[in-house]
């Protein structure tokens, strides 16, 4: 079943030195119970498309006229670029949709005890009386691996270790039992046990509430434990979509391929590492056509600096924007 | 000191005092405790550790950047040989050129108000290493070029940069004194991977074609099984084991490496959560464990690493360990 529809989403955002186009076009579902993973460098737009979900970008952001977000729920379809008033506005932001952000520390507000910040959100979303929603909190807590959970409900987020505050926030998007998670990258402040060890909780936790995830990092490592489906960024467009597995062990954008290259991977350490051509050009100068051509190696004048690559099917789902893959490339050159 | 180390570290322990109590004295951060290592000359030394381990304060007493409270730091090239701990201030400006670091965040590291010539060229104005303008531009071009930096980009300000160009900078600046002892501390951490590789590839040439020491400090263990030779674990203030890379990876001895290694998720889709976790975190450096300071998450603990501290001893030719129960 279908859960959240993104289609043709265009948004810009108007700065003192011009408008800066974030995202270009981005079309996606996302089914009940599936994680879908969103890869990009900095800059691809991974952060600001997922922001939209709730429309927490700024207000200088502006969304295409033919932008659209549908979220279905059992009830009724909400149309989320629709809503206007912040009480609208709730059902997406910690109602049916959540969200985990990237550094725990800025999330918390440091002077409100992690429990009034969970109690706080389960009254606004939830029926439940302050009590209820004290023993709930202190539950997901415990539910999360939190040990002591009862005395660390009355705590402050300085006195939490990192990992201790990315598993309460973790608690803390899933007590309201929302439809759809967001996790901007969650785990990339986290030293590598610890990482392991709430990519291991997350994993666990949408298998017992059967929860959509939109799973956004800069790591195919991570990705690849955790993702079902995985569109890769570049400049606010996706380049390549497929499964995992297609996308990881069959990459066929170059800008997949080249970022799997340039990847130190432990079991080939004598392999010499093949960087990306090139830098990630800045947002105010954004090439012309497909946008990867001024890093591709098999970018060819006059065409793909001068149209945009359609996504082209590979069959059994996968996808890449790329004219190389189509049959009227020459192939011998 | 061992002939062909370029630095030698013995029993070195930095503490930091926090804060000032009435009676008594106040409780000391263990930084680093009762650290010893020898980094060969030439090498690219990898060290690695999670956040917290001391790594950082580690590189920055080598640096004589961070005060030695007990041990020793052994400096020597082919011209000089200084004992960091009991330096006079004359042998410490003859050291700093010798001796630099590269840092963590490009966009951090460089002043906007200056130009990138003005940057690379503060070293060598401030150390007095160069006479006249001509021979100071001289070298800036010279070490901006072996950076692959673009002549032309010279007289810019650094906010036109992206990230990598930035740490290309940052790196020149680090190497314009020729320096014979580089310390890059988490250098490609906050790049992007496309650039990373790039960075890393550069450093690698670099270190070829100046013939210096790095000590590559870094907690991701994949960007250091590639670059070094010889990697340095460290946990809670102690070297934990210590061997070529190749060994370090196929081999490794202690149970707190071999947790982070399989704590690293595998980029295959099919071999999921096999991982062997590791439980809790990283406890206080303020008041550290007893015996082994590993002992509190070992998989593999026994009674006697609750009270007795392991011995650094040697499992195969260059490969020790910290452990009371590892086997080569």
């Amino acid at each position: 079943m279908t859960l959240l529809t993104v289609e043709k989403l265009d948004l810009r955002f108007d700065t003192d030195e011009g408008r800066i186009t974030a995202v270009d076009d981005v079309s996606f579902t996302l089914d009940a119970g599936e994680v879908l993973g969103l890869v990009g460098e900095s800059g691809s737009g991974k952060s600001v498309t997922a922001k939209s979900l709730m429309q927490l970008n700024p207000s200088n952001a502006v969304y295409g006229s033919g932008s659209e977000i549908y979220l279905e729920l059992e009830r009724n379809v909400v149309d989320v670029l629709s809503l206007q008033s912040a009480r609208e506005l709730e059902i997406v932001r910690g109602g049916a949709v959540s969200m985990i952000f990237q550094e725990p520390m800025a999330s918390f507000a440091p002077a409100i005890t992690i429990g009034n910040q969970m109690v706080e959100q389960l009254l606004i979303h939830t029926a439940l009386s302050k009590k209820k929603a004290a023993d709930l909190s202190v539950e997901m807590l415990e539910r999360v691996g939190i040990s002591d959970a009862g005395k660390r409900f009355y705590q402050y987020a300085f006195e939490l270790s990192g990992g201790m505050r990315q598993r309460a926030m973790i608690a803390m998007a899933l007590s309201t039992k929302p439809k759809v998670l967001i996790a901007d990258e969650p785990t990339t402040a986290l030293d590598v046990t610890i990482q392991a060890q709430v990519l291991d909780l997350m994993k666990d936790l949408v298998a017992e509430f059967g929860m959509a995830i939109l799973f956004i990092t800069h790591d195919l490592s991570v990705i690849a434990q955790t993702a079902d489906r995985v569109a890769v960024m570049y400049l606010g467009r996706i380049l390549e979509t497929g499964t995992v597995r297609q996308v990881i062990q069959t990459p066929s954008h170059p800008y997949t391929q080249g970022l799997l290259n340039s990847l130190p991977k432990l079991a080939a350490i004598d392999e010499p590492l093949t960087p990306i051509a090139g830098d990630i050009p800045s947002p105010l100068e954004r090439p012309p056509g497909c946008v990867f051509h001024t890093r591709c190696p098999k970018a060819k004048p006059g065409v793909c600096d001068q149209s945009i690559p359609d996504l082209f099917a590979m069959g059994s789902g996968q996808a890449a924007a790329c004219f190389a893959l189509t049959q009227d490339w020459p192939s011998a050159n | 000191m061992i002939e062909s180390s370029h630095i030698s570290v013995r029993n070195l322990s930095v503490h930091f005092p926090l804060g000032r109590q009435l009676f008594g004295k106040p409780p000391v951060v263990r930084a680093v405790d009762d650290v010893s290592l020898e980094i060969p000359k030439g090498s690219f030394f990898g060290l690695v550790g999670e956040s917290g381990s001391g790594k950082t304060t580690l590189g920055r007493a080598i640096l004589r950047a961070a005060p030695i409270t007990s041990g020793q730091i052994f400096y020597r090239d082919d011209e000089v040989e200084y004992d960091l701990g009991d330096i006079h201030k004359e042998q410490l400006k003859d050291y700093r050129p010798r001796a630099q670091l590269i840092f963590q965040d490009p966009y951090a590291a460089l002043s906007p108000r200056m130009t990138v010539r003005d940057i690379i060229a503060e070293p060598l104005e401030v150390m007095g290493i160069t006479n006249t303008r001509e021979e100071t531009d001289d070298r800036v071009r010279k070490i901006a070029s072996k950076c692959r930096l673009n002549l032309e980009h010279l007289r810019r300000f650094p906010h036109a940069f992206s990230g990598g160009q930035r740490q290309r900078i940052s790196i020149a600046r680090a190497l314009v004194c020729n320096p014979r002892f580089v310390v890059a501390d988490e250098s490609v951490a906050a790049l992007d991977v496309s650039i990373q590789a790039d960075i890393l590839n550069l450093l690698e040439s670099l270190r070829g074609e100046l013939q210096n020491t790095f000590l590559f400090i870094s907690h991701d263990l994949s960007v250091v099984a590639h670059i070094c030779d010889t990697v340095a674990v460290m946990y809670l203030g102690t070297l934990v084991e210590s061997a070529p890379t190749r060994s370090l990876f196929s081999n490794p001895g202690h149970p707190y490496t071999k947790a982070l290694l399989s704590a690293i998720p595998s980029l295959d889709p099919d071999v999921r959560g096999k991982a062997q976790k590791l439980e809790g975190e990283i406890p206080s450096p303020v008041t550290p464990p007893s015996g082994c300071k590993f002992h509190t998450r070992c998989p593999v603990v026994q009674q006697r690493c609750r009270s007795e501290i392991p011995q650094w001893r040697e499992l195969s030719t260059g490969h020790s360990v910290a452990c009371h129960f590892a086997e080569p």
